[in-house]
């Protein structure tokens, strides 16, 4: 089961502005564009946190969604990577001082890959959505590691009775 | 002799998900061409569906998993029966079942988008299930038989009796295949409006098990449109093909439509094939 990874091979993403000037969004919209055309290595831009492996969010997160964030993040299924676009996403960016920012991405969930730029650059993007993927292949490993260990654990338990 | 029908079965239920699985990668290497792109993989749709079975099983609630296997389980099953030469008429309503079951899964779960989905989803069978059963009528009258087997070994060219019904069938065959313009209950497009619709609240293996389901009913689909070719089957193959290109095709040029529109396109498709019956029958009645 182990050594099968589909994983890396078909990543879907989710893209959220959490508060961004959307310079970032149009660069991550610009890698679905023919030019860029990161559907060759079978990423799909979805809608849906349940069908997400990957969280890409641009923009600092503000005082009215860092509920929403948390949201999104705990419906996707395991297991799942973050990555935060810019330099708002990183640290808040520009609008750090703002009443209303709270900060980067990582001061409401944990982020894996930090994407630097204002805007980001698309070839920058490919790169973090890559560097993910191999977090989410030692996710995936650890996951399928914990799950056999559960169920040997639970078979010697099984015949010791 | 009496072993044939199973043999037919069976191939369907092995080989129709590899060959489901290939068009689909064929179909997405198509579209991207379409657009100027490269494109995924060929393999593309089995490394989805292998990573969705890697995924966690998050589940809402357990019954939906229960509707989405007897989607899968019926879906099957339809395909077999039509593979096995069985009758037209069961197929299509062991067909239209399994879709009813996906519709329940998708009420299980307490989620607006999810239940737009299945609205949607339940104003698409209304839209296409005339014409579908229309299309298994039209073959009985040429061929005087329900059963896939008889027609399947007709020497008549069922296309030349049938033109009003193959065309309506055809429009039909683009709400079934989830292209747009009527991709209206599992949009690719509409993110923002109904999320991913009637699949919204599955994820892991149970969206894997709609995605099989989907490739055992395409392969299930383009069998009924080679019926229309069966007497020669070398045409009913490159019919087939090309069938299967121009829906490719409208799904690159055409914006998705309202469900008004969606359901008004599927009767209207129904009304030609009703008047192709109606001529068809005035000429057999009139002794020509």
């Amino acid at each position: 089961m182990s050594t099968m990874a589909f994983l890396k091979r078909s990543p879907w993403i989710l893209h959220y502005d959490a508060s961004s000037c959307n310079g970032c969004d149009i660069e991550v919209l610009a890698c679905l564009t023919p030019l860029y055309d990161v559907e060759r290595f079978g990423i799909i831009n979805t809608g849906n946190p349940k069908h997400a492996d990957i969280l890409m969010i641009t923009g600092g997160i503000n005082e009215q969604n860092r509920e929403v964030v948390r949201n999104i993040y705990e419906q996707m299924p395991e297991p799942k990577v973050v990555v935060a676009i810019g330099v708002c996403a990183a640290s808040g960016g520009i609008f750090r001082e703002c009443y209303n920012i709270v900060g980067g991405v990582d001061k409401v969930i944990p982020v894996d890959v930090y994407v630097p730029g204002c805007a980001a650059r698309p070839e920058m993007i490919i790169d973090g959505v890559v560097k993910a993927l191999a977090i989410l292949e030692e996710r995936r490993e650890k996951m399928t590691g914990a799950a056999q260990t559960k169920e040997s654990a639970r078979q010697a338990a099984g015949e010791s009775t | 002799m009496t072993w044939t029908w199973l043999i037919g079965a069976v191939l369907f239920l092995i080989l129709a998900p590899i060959a489901g699985g290939l068009i689909a990668g064929i179909d997405r290497k198509i579209t991207a061409r379409m657009q100027g792109r490269v494109g995924p993989p060929l393999l593309q749709p089995f490394y989805d569906v292998g990573k969705l079975f890697e995924k966690e099983r998050a589940v809402v609630t357990t019954a939906q998993n229960f509707y989405v296997l007897a989607y899968l389980i019926f879906i099957a099953v339809s395909g077999a029966l039509f593979f096995a030469g069985g009758d037209l008429l069961l197929v299509i309503f062991a067909f239209t079942l399994a879709h009813v079951f996906l519709v329940l899964g998708a009420y299980a779960v307490h989620s607006p988008y999810s239940h737009i989905g299945a609205e949607r989803e339940l104003i698409q069978l209304m839209a296409y299930e005339p014409m579908i059963i229309l299309a298994a009528v039209g073959l009985y009258m040429v061929t005087n038989s329900f059963y896939v087997a008889d027609i399947a070994v007709t020497t008549v060219p069922a296309i030349l009796y049938l033109p009003g019904v193959f065309l309506g069938f055809a429009t039909i065959l683009t709400i079934k295949l989830r292209k747009s313009p009527f991709d209206i209950s599992t949009s690719h497009h509409a993110h923002q409006e109904i999320v991913k619709g009637i699949t919204t609240e599955f994820s892991g293996s149970t969206l894997a098990q709609v995605e099989i389901a989907h490739w055992y009913e395409n392969v299930f689909l383009l069998g009924f449109i080679f019926l229309f070719f069966a007497w020669n089957p070398v045409i009913g193959i490159i019919a087939v093909v090309v069938t299967y290109l121009a829906e490719i095709f409208v799904d690159n040029v055409t914006a998705r439509v309202r469900w008004q529109a969606a359901l008004k396109s599927g009767w209207l498709a129904a009304v030609l094939g009703i008047a192709n019956l109606a001529i068809l029958s005035y000429m057999m009645l009139g002794g020509v």
